[in-house]
C-alpha cells in the first residue's frame, strides 16, 4: 500500500516541481504546494492515468491534499 | 509561415460558406480536418474535394448528447483535436417585441452553449499535450448590436466574453482562445438580404464591398498557427472597416 503513497507523491513532485520533503501526506496542493486550480485538475488527470482509475468531478473536487489522493486511490482500487 | 502540418482541426458549421472556407484554408496549410454540420451532403462533397486528411462528423449542436458524440467521433477520426473552430451559428431574426422564447433559446443553444460544451470537451486533451487553439467565430453585431438580432448579437457577444475567460484560464498551458468577428461576408446568410438592404449596407462599409469567406479563413489560419502563440483573448475584426473597435 505504501507503493501507492510513493507513486502519488512522485506525481505531485514531478508535476508541481516542489521539493520532495514538502510533499507530506497532510500537504494541501493549493495552500502548501503552490498549485493553482488548473494544476489540481492536471494532478487528477495524472492520477487517473497512473492508477487506471476514473475520478469523477464531484470526487475530484474533494481531493485537496496528498492524503486525499492516496485515500481515494486506495478506496477505489488501482489497477496496479 | 502558418504551417499546420501534423495538426488536427475540428470545424463546426463546415457546410456553410465561411465554415467550408475555414476548413479549406486549414487543410491547405497541412492540417487534418473534421467537418461538422447538420447537412451531410455538402460535408461529404467538401471532404471529397479536399481528399486526404478530411473527415465528416455530422452532429446537431442543439443537443448535449450529440455534442458528446461529435467530440468522440472527431477524436476517433483525427486521433486528437489540436484546433477547435466554433463556427456553427444560426439566426432567428425578429424585433425583440415579437421574438419568441424558442427563437431566443435556439440561437443561444447553438451559437453559445454548444461552443462552450465543445470547448470544455477539447480542453483535457489540449492541456495534456500543452498545445491548443480554440477559435470562436463571433460577429461584428456582437459588439455593435443590430436591430432584429437581439438573440444573435447576445450569443455573439457571449462568445467574446467566454473566450476571454477561457483564454485567462488556459494561457499557461499554451492554449490560446480567440475570436474572429466577420462583418458582412458574401454567403448564403447574407444572400438572403434584398437589394434595398444591400444598398443601405454598402455605404456603411469603408471598403465599399462585402467580404469574402476566404478573408475570414485567413484570420483563422493565423490564430491557429504557431506564430500566433502570444495572441490570446482577442477578437480579430474582419469587416472592411465598418466598425473600428
Amino acid at each position: 500500500m505504501s507503493d501507492i503513497a510513493e507513486r502519488v507523491k512522485k506525481i505531485v513532485v514531478d508535476h508541481l516541481g516542489v521539493e520532495e520533503s514538502k510533499v507530506v501526506e497532510a500537504a494541501s496542493f493549493i495552500d502548501d504546494l503552490g498549485a493553482d486550480s488548473l494544476d489540481t485538475v492536471e494532478l487528477v488527470m495524472a492520477f487517473e492515468e497512473e492508477f487506471g482509475v476514473e475520478i469523477p468531478d464531484d470526487a475530484a473536487e474533494k481531493i485537496l491534499s496528498v492524503k486525499d489522493a492516496i485515500d481515494f486511490i486506495k478506496a477505489n482500487g488501482p489497477a496496479a | 509561415m502558418f504551417n499546420l502540418t501534423g495538426k488536427s482541426a475540428l470545424v463546426t458549421g463546415a457546410s456553410g460558406g465561411i465554415g467550408a472556407s475555414i476548413a479549406r484554408a486549414l487543410h491547405a496549410q497541412g492540417a487534418a480536418v473534421a467537418l461538422s454540420g447538420t447537412r451531410v451532403a455538402p460535408l461529404e462533397a467538401l471532404a471529397a474535394e479536399l481528399g486526404e486528411r478530411a473527415h465528416v462528423v455530422p452532429g446537431n449542436l442543439s443537443e448535449a448528447e450529440a455534442i458528446t458524440k461529435l467530440l468522440k467521433d472527431a477524436e476517433t477520426a483525427l486521433g486528437r483535436i489540436d484546433i477547435l473552430v466554433n463556427n456553427a451559428g444560426l439566426t432567428r431574426d425578429q424585433i425583440a417585441m415579437r421574438m419568441k422564447d424558442e427563437d431566443w433559446q435556439s440561437v443561444l443553444d447553438v451559437n453559445l452553449t454548444a461552443a462552450f460544451r465543445l470547448s470544455r470537451g477539447v480542453m483535457r486533451g489540449m492541456m495534456k499535450q500543452r498545445w491548443g487553439r480554440i477559435i470562436n467565430i463571433t460577429s461584428v453585431v456582437g459588439v455593435t448590436g443590430n436591430p432584429g438580432q437581439a438573440n444573435y448579437a447576445a450569443s455573439k457577444a457571449g462568445l467574446i466574453g467566454m473566450s476571454k475567460s477561457l483564454a485567462a484560464e488556459l494561457a499557461s498551458r499554451n492554449i490560446t482562445v480567440n475570436c474572429v468577428a466577420p462583418g458582412f461576408i458574401a454567403t448564403a446568410m447574407t444572400d438572403a438580404l434584398n437589394d434595398e438592404q444591400k444598398d443601405k449596407l454598402l455605404p456603411a462599409i469603408p471598403a465599399g464591398r462585402m467580404g469574402e469567406p476566404g478573408e475570414i479563413a485567413a484570420g483563422v489560419v493565423y490564430l491557429a498557427s504557431e506564430e500566433a502563440a502570444y495572441v490570446t483573448g482577442q477578437t480579430l475584426h474582419i469587416n472592411g472597416g465598418m466598425a473600428m473597435i
